[in-house]
């Protein structure tokens, strides 16, 4: 814990900070905006999938809900500040409920799949389908299919006329981000992160020396389900609107490919797998030669194959191959002088 | 009574709908324990296979009942081939390859088709009971929802095929030192689900306009009746087709289409929680 204050908390900071110096160089941060909460998006599924071993179809429902958490509440409120919060904390009510009702069944892998995108599919249904004047809540229209446009954007808190937009709005994204980042760190080294560590490896063994598994669960579903309420809230500022669009199936299934490129079990992978391929997308769809759908299909099938522990986790080991042992020789060549030079090193 | 007639004739034909879509998911994942998640994409090209067909002069029965099973089911022999068989046994890289496979067809429909609505008209004229209106094309998917179970049924119980099958599907092991090869059975049988997702997609294709997306309507919907189904392959079907079927078309004819929908949603949520292991998990036990 303590190398963690002194070490990695100060090198995290410092690299972000250089990332988010450089980078709006060489991208635009309209679009660096949504590279962020697409990372921090990528980055809720990877810690309940990567750290606690949960694969949720519907992470997209949590991001949906959060984005239309938002809007409903800014709307009806005028101001940004409670909104945020009430971004957060809807989705993860909502997760800790769904959650439980799961985990205390001990329902696990294919059965949770199939119940959590049920679940996406039913709010995805069900916001379709509130076209009618008579959807509303509060002075929030649902308006079905066309989602809801009009409300309230990020504003410093207490002065509903100081928008937060263009850049000042990627670096507040990006410094959320961060803090968002930091927060899981510090979960994953506690005592409660390593148990989940250790649920997702042997379920059965970590009940079994008395911790309490399904609680745990729930907790960190929900905590995944808040981060992408958390995004999902971002997402609506930024687009200025929210649609049921947010909670379809191929929402979704990007999240899970963007885990699965950049890796799971790693907290960097996800978010790097969510920028890139978001931003291979938006240039991809700058041309028409070839169908955007059919080359995320045929990545996803290529990494399963081929790479399915995804590119962070290949490019360290890959390092450590070239650069790691360079470092190590010297100490394997005295140990085997010392040894007498019996020994496989 | 002409009502009472109806209700009767939109129930058989949802529980027979939801059997045909969910057919082909169901020997896949009762047999290979693998869940194909692009089911709906081969229902999808069904489809356009059958309208290719037919503008291309052919009839439509044996369009449908011939030239797209077929057609799917070696698009699927190609598909076990090149990416399926390096993942057995691997649940969810399956799903996730199948997942893949399934945006890859989408894209595939629509650099080929084209992202627009096409279709063909029902083969099978519709006739009045009194006031109402009959689609005479339900009492096709209902006959060919029943040949199909009683089909799949004789083939799994009474022929020597079926029981290598069944045997390869308990212990591939014991198969294998009896000298049937698991991986050529898996092969088959692949062949066989991927086959039985073209029909479905064929025979549905009159009934709904076509669009390259149009397999993802299919795909959760068949998800649910397996799962829900449990172990028993037949039984199964039948059994969480008969139960969503039901529950889908009260609340069609009681509320609206949109909450027929919900409810057999939040019914297969409920089953699930209850029954975890489906329904055949818990009753029917050792049934086919």
């Amino acid at each position: 814990m303590a190398s963690f204050w002194a070490k990695e908390v100060p090198a995290t900071i410092l690299v972000a900070a250089l990332l988010m110096w450089v980078m709006p160089m060489m991208i635009g941060t309209y679009t660096l905006t949504v590279l962020v909460i697409y990372g921090m998006l990528g980055f809720s599924l990877g810690l309940i999938w990567g750290f606690g071993g949960i694969l949720c179809f519907g992470q997209a429902a949590f991001f949906g809900l959060g984005a239309y958490t938002y809007a409903i509440a800014a709307i009806n409120i005028g101001d940004s500040t409670i909104p945020m919060l009430l971004a957060v904390l809807v989705p993860a009510v909502f997760a800790a409920l769904l959650g439980a009702m799961m985990f205390y069944g001990r329902l696990t892998d294919v059965y949770l799949g199939v119940i959590t995108l049920v679940v996406t599919l039913i709010l995805f249904k069900f916001i379709n389908s509130t076209a009618g004047p008579e959807y509303v809540i509060g002075k929030a229209r649902l308006g079905g299919f066309n989602g809801i446009p009009g409300f309230q954007t990020l504003n410093v808190p207490g002065q509903p006329n100081d928008y937060i937009y263009g850049d000042p709005y990627y670096y507040f994204c990006a410094i959320l981000l961060l803090i968002v980042y930091l927060l899981v760190s510090w979960l994953l080294k506690s005592s409660f992160g390593r148990v989940a560590v250790g649920i997702r490896e042997n379920e059965v063994r970590v009940a079994l020396m008395g911790y309490d598994v399904r609680a745990r669960k729930t907790v960190l579903f929900a905590a995944g389900a808040a981060i992408a309420g958390l995004a999902g809230a971002l997402f609506a500022n930024w687009g200025e609107i929210v649609t049921p669009n947010l909670f379809s199936l191929g929402q979704s299934a990007e999240i899970i490919i963007w885990c699965i490129v950049g890796g799971l079990g790693t907290r960097i992978g996800p978010i790097v797998g969510a920028a890139g391929l978001a931003y291979l997308k938006f240039l991809l769809g700058q041309q028409s030669m070839i169908d955007n759908t059919l080359l995320t299909g045929i990545i996803l099938v290529l990494f399963v194959l081929f790479l399915p522990k995804g590119l962070v986790p290949a490019i360290a080991s890959l390092w450590r191959i070239s650069f790691g042992r360079r470092r190590k020789l010297p100490r394997h060549g005295a140990r085997r002088i010392r040894n007498g030079g019996v020994g496989n090193g | 009574m002409d009502l009472v007639f109806v209700i009767i004739v939109e129930m058989l034909y949802a529980v027979a709908s939801l059997v045909l879509i969910s057919a082909g998911l169901a020997i896949v994942f009762g047999m290979m324990k693998i869940i194909n998640l692009a089911h709906g994409e081969f229902m999808m090209l069904g489809g356009y296979v059958t309208i290719t067909a037919v503008s291309l002069g052919a009839n439509v029965f044996i369009a449908m009942l011939i030239i797209a099973p077929v057609i799917v089911g070696l698009i699927g022999l190609v598909v076990e081939r090149l990416v399926i068989r390096h993942l057995y046994g691997r649940l969810v890289d399956t799903m996730l390859a199948t997942w893949g496979l399934s945006l890859f067809f989408i894209g595939l429909a629509t650099t080929i088709f084209g992202n627009t609505t096409t279709g063909i008209s029902t083969p099978i004229s519709g006739f009045t009971v009194g006031d109402y209106q009959v689609n005479g094309y339900n009492f096709f998917i209902i006959l060919i929802a029943i040949v199909l179970l009683g089909l799949m049924y004789a083939v799994l119980k009474g022929t020597r095929l079926g029981l290598i099958a069944r045997g390869a599907m308990q212990l591939p092991d014991m198969a294998a030192a009896l000298g049937y090869s698991p991986e050529r059975i898996y092969m088959a049988t692949f062949f066989c689900g991927s086959a039985l997702s073209g029909l479905a997609g064929a025979i549905l294709a009159p009934l709904v306009g076509l669009v390259p997306t149009s397999g993802g309507a299919y795909i959760a919907k068949a998800f649910i009746t397996v799962i829900a189904g449990g172990p028993s392959l037949i039984t199964g079907l039948m059994a969480s087709s008969g139960l969503f079927g039901l529950i889908n078309q009260i609340f069609t004819f009681a509320v609206s289409p949109v909450m027929g929908e919900v409810a057999l949603l939040v019914a297969a949520v409920v089953l699930l929680r209850l029954l975890p292991q489906g329904v055949t998990g818990k009753f029917f036990r050792g049934r086919m």
